[in-house]
C-alpha cells in the first residue's frame, strides 16, 4: 500500500504539470488558468501562426540532420573505442567522449559560440545543427558503445574469412547486429535536439528559431494557450521518440 | 623413387608472441593436401595462435607460412582459400540457414542459380534438408554446428580449418559427430585441420597429429606412432595415460593395457598394494600404490573377473620390451 502511494506521489509530483498542460491545451477559454471547457481551438489558431510552424519547421530539420550526424559519428567513435584494442590515449579518448554528458550545457553552448565567432561562421541553421550533432554525439556512443561491446567478434571475424574486407564485414555482419541500438541512438539523439533550448540560444542566429526558442520567448511576453497546444504536441513527439529508442532496443526474447 | 607430393601447407620457423608472453616459439610443420590433420595440446600451448595465423588474423611474427608453396604472409583473411569453423560457430543471427551458407559464395560472385543448388547440396551434406530457412536461433547444438561446417565447406576451401569443433556438444553427440566428420572430410577429399585439446577426439579424427606444448611442437605422427611411440614423457602422459618407470637414466613409459596384475608374487614384478579400482564396463582401472611408484593397470572385463579389493597385496609387471624409452 504504502509502496503504491510512494510510487503514485512521485509520478504526480513529476507528470502532474504535463498533465495540467495537456489538459489547457484543450482549454476554451483564452486565459491560461480558467477552465470554460473542452475545445481544440488553439491547435486550429497553431495551424495558422506562420511563426510557430516555422519554428516547427527548423526543430524537425535540425533535429533529422543532426541526429543522423551524431549516429554515423557516435557509431564511428563506438567502433573505435570497442574494437581497437589498447591504442595511447585510448582511456583518454573514452573520456572524453562521455565529458559532454556532464558538462553545463551553458559552458557548451558558450564554447561552441566562441568557436563560431573565432571561424567567422555565420550563426544559423548550420551551426545550430551542427552543435546540436556535438552535444548528442556522446549520448549515441554511449548506446552504440554498449551495444558493440557485447557483439561477438568471432562473427565479424568469420565474415572475413569467408571473404568479406574488414568494412565489408562490418556491413554486412557487425552493421545488421547492432542496428538496433544504433537506431535508439538516432532517436535519442533527435529527441535531445528537439527540446534543446540552452545550445540553440548560443549557437542559432536568425532565421533558424526553433521551438523551444520561440515558445521561451513568447511566454517571457505572457502565456498564451496556443503555447499549451505547441508544447502539448512537442511533448507527444518527444514521448514518441524515446519510447520509439526504448521498444527498439528492448532485448527481445530468443526462440527455442 | 618419386618425389613425394609437395606440402599442402608449410610452416617455417613460425614465431608469434603477444606482448611479453610467447604464443608460438619456432614452429615448422608440414601439412599434405587431403590429410586430416590435428593441433592437439592444452589451452595456451599455441595451437589456436598457429591456426588463426593460417587463417590470416594474426600475422607470425618471425618465418613463413607457405600455401600451395606460395608464401601468404601478404594476404589478408578475406583473400586466403582458408576457412575456419569457429568454437562458437559463428552463424550469423539475422540470416537464415540457406543465407548463411551462401555467404562465401556470394562473396565469390557465383551465379544465382550455382549459389542455390550449391547451398542445397550442402544442406544435404550435412542432413539439414528442408531447413534453409529457419534462423540461427531456432537450431539445436548440433544443428548449428553443421551449419558452421556447411557454411565453411560451401567455397571449397583448400583446407578447412576446425577450432574446437566439438567443444559445445555434449559427449555422445560429440563422437557420432567425430565419425561424420571424418566420413565426410573422406568423400570431400578436402585438407582438414582441426585444433582440439580432447587427445581421444585427435586419435579418433586424425590422420597426423602435432602434440604442442608451450609454442612448440613436441611430436608429429599417425595417433598410433604417438601412442606406442612418445617422444618423451610430456606426450607420454598427454596421450592417453601412462606409467613412466626408470630404467637407468631414462623412462620406460608404459601404457596401463600393457601392465599385468598378479596376485602371487612373480619374478621381477613389483610389489603394491590396490589403492583405487574403477570400473568402466569394458575394462577396469586399478591404481597400485608400490614402492615409490604409483602404477595404473588397465584390465579387460573378459573371462573371470579379479576378486581384488582395496588394500589387497598384489604384483605388478610388464613384458621387457613393453612401451617406449623416453628421454625426461
Amino acid at each position: 500500500m504504502f509502496n503504491r502511494a510512494s510510487v503514485a506521489l512521485g509520478l504526480a509530483f513529476l507528470y502532474g504539470p504535463i498533465v495540467l498542460l495537456v489538459i489547457y491545451s484543450f482549454n476554451a477559454s483564452r486565459l491560461v488558468t480558467v477552465w470554460a471547457g473542452f475545445s481544440t481551438r488553439w491547435y486550429g489558431a497553431l495551424a495558422q501562426d506562420q511563426q510557430m510552424l516555422d519554428a516547427i519547421w527548423v526543430t524537425l530539420r535540425v533535429g533529422l540532420i543532426s541526429a543522423s550526424l551524431a549516429t554515423v559519428l557516435g557509431t564511428l567513435a563506438a567502433v573505435g573505442l570497442v574494437r581497437s584494442g589498447r591504442f595511447p590515449g585510448r582511456t583518454l579518448f573514452g573520456g572524453m567522449i562521455y565529458a559532454p554528458l556532464v558538462l553545463p550545457e551553458v559552458i557548451l553552448g558558450l564554447s561552441l559560440l566562441l568557436l563560431y565567432v573565432a571561424l567567422d561562421l555565420p550563426r544559423g541553421f548550420w551551426t545550430l545543427t551542427l552543435s546540436h550533432a556535438t552535444v548528442t554525439l556522446c549520448y549515441a556512443t554511449v548506446v552504440i558503445q554498449a551495444r558493440l561491446a557485447s557483439f561477438d567478434i568471432s562473427l565479424e571475424e568469420a565474415a572475413r574469412d569467408l571473404g568479406c574486407t574488414p568494412l565489408g564485414a562490418f556491413l554486412a555482419v557487425t552493421l545488421p547486429g547492432i542496428a538496433p541500438a544504433v537506431a535508439a541512438a538516432w532517436m535519442l539523439a533527435f529527441t535531445l535536439s528537439l527540446d534543446d533550448l540552452v545550445i540553440a540560444s548560443f549557437t542559432s542566429g536568425p532565421g533558424a528559431t526553433t521551438l523551444p526558442m520561440r515558445l521561451y520567448s513568447q511566454v517571457r511576453l505572457g502565456v498564451n494557450p496556443e503555447i499549451n497546444a505547441v508544447s502539448t504536441l512537442l511533448i507527444a513527439l518527444v514521448a514518441v521518440g524515446v519510447t520509439a529508442a526504448w521498444l527498439i532496443q528492448r532485448p527481445r526474447r530468443t526462440g527455442p | 623413387m618419386t618425389d613425394p607430393a609437395p606440402p599442402l601447407v608449410r610452416f617455417e620457423g613460425v614465431c608469434k608472441r603477444f606482448g611479453e608472453t610467447v604464443a608460438v616459439d619456432g614452429v615448422s610443420l608440414d601439412i599434405a593436401k587431403g590429410e586430416f590433420f590435428a593441433l592437439l595440446g592444452p589451452s595456451g600451448c599455441g595451437k589456436t595462435s598457429l591456426m588463426r595465423m593460417l587463417a590470416g588474423f594474426e600475422a607470425p611474427d618471425t618465418g613463413r607460412i607457405l600455401l600451395d608453396g606460395i608464401d601468404i604472409a601478404g594476404l589478408p583473411p578475406h583473400l586466403r582459400p582458408v576457412h575456419m569453423m569457429f568454437q562458437s560457430y559463428a552463424l550469423f543471427p539475422h540470416l537464415n540457414v540457406a543465407r548463411n551458407i551462401a555467404f562465401g559464395l556470394r562473396r565469390q560472385r557465383m551465379p544465382q542459380a550455382a549459389i542455390a543448388s550449391r547451398v542445397e547440396e550442402m544442406l544435404a551434406l550435412v542432413r539439414l534438408e528442408g531447413l534453409g530457412g529457419r534462423r540461427p536461433d531456432q537450431l539445436s547444438g548440433g544443428q548449428k554446428q553443421r551449419v558452421a561446417l556447411a557454411r565453411a565447406i560451401a567455397p571449397k576451401p583448400s583446407i578447412l580449418l576446425l577450432d574446437e569443433p566439438m567443444a559445445a556438444l555434449d559427449r555422445k553427440l560429440r563422437e557420432e559427430t567425430q565419425l561424420e566428420l571424418m566420413a565426410l572430410q573422406r568423400r570431400l577429399g578436402m585438407t582438414f585441420m582441426i585444433v582440439t585439446h580432447d587427445q581421444d577426439e585427435a586419435m579418433v579424427v586424425a590422420d597426423r597429429m602435432a602434440v604442442m606444448r608451450a609454442g612448440r611442437i613436441e611430436q608429429v605422427g599417425a595417433p598410433r606412432e604417438i601412442y606406442d611411440h612418445p617422444a618423451n614423457a610430456y606426450v607420454a602422459g598427454f596421450i592417453g595415460e601412462t606409467n613412466l618407470l626408470s630404467e637407468g637414466d631414462r623412462w620406460r613409459a608404459v601404457r596401463p593395457e600393457a601392465m599385468t596384475l598378479s596376485t602371487r608374487p612373480q619374478e621381477g614384478a613389483r610389489a603394491g598394494t590396490i589403492a583405487e579400482i574403477a570400473y568402466f564396463g569394458d575394462r577396469t582401472r586399478y591404481v597400485v600404490a608400490a614402492q615409490n611408484a604409483r602404477l595404473v593397470v588397465s584390465r579387460a572385463n573378459v573371462g573371470a573377473p579379479l576378486a581384488l579389493s582395496v588394500g589387497d597385496a598384489v604384483w605388478v609387471s610388464h613384458a621387457a620390451d613393453a612401451g617406449a624409452l623416453v628421454s625426461p
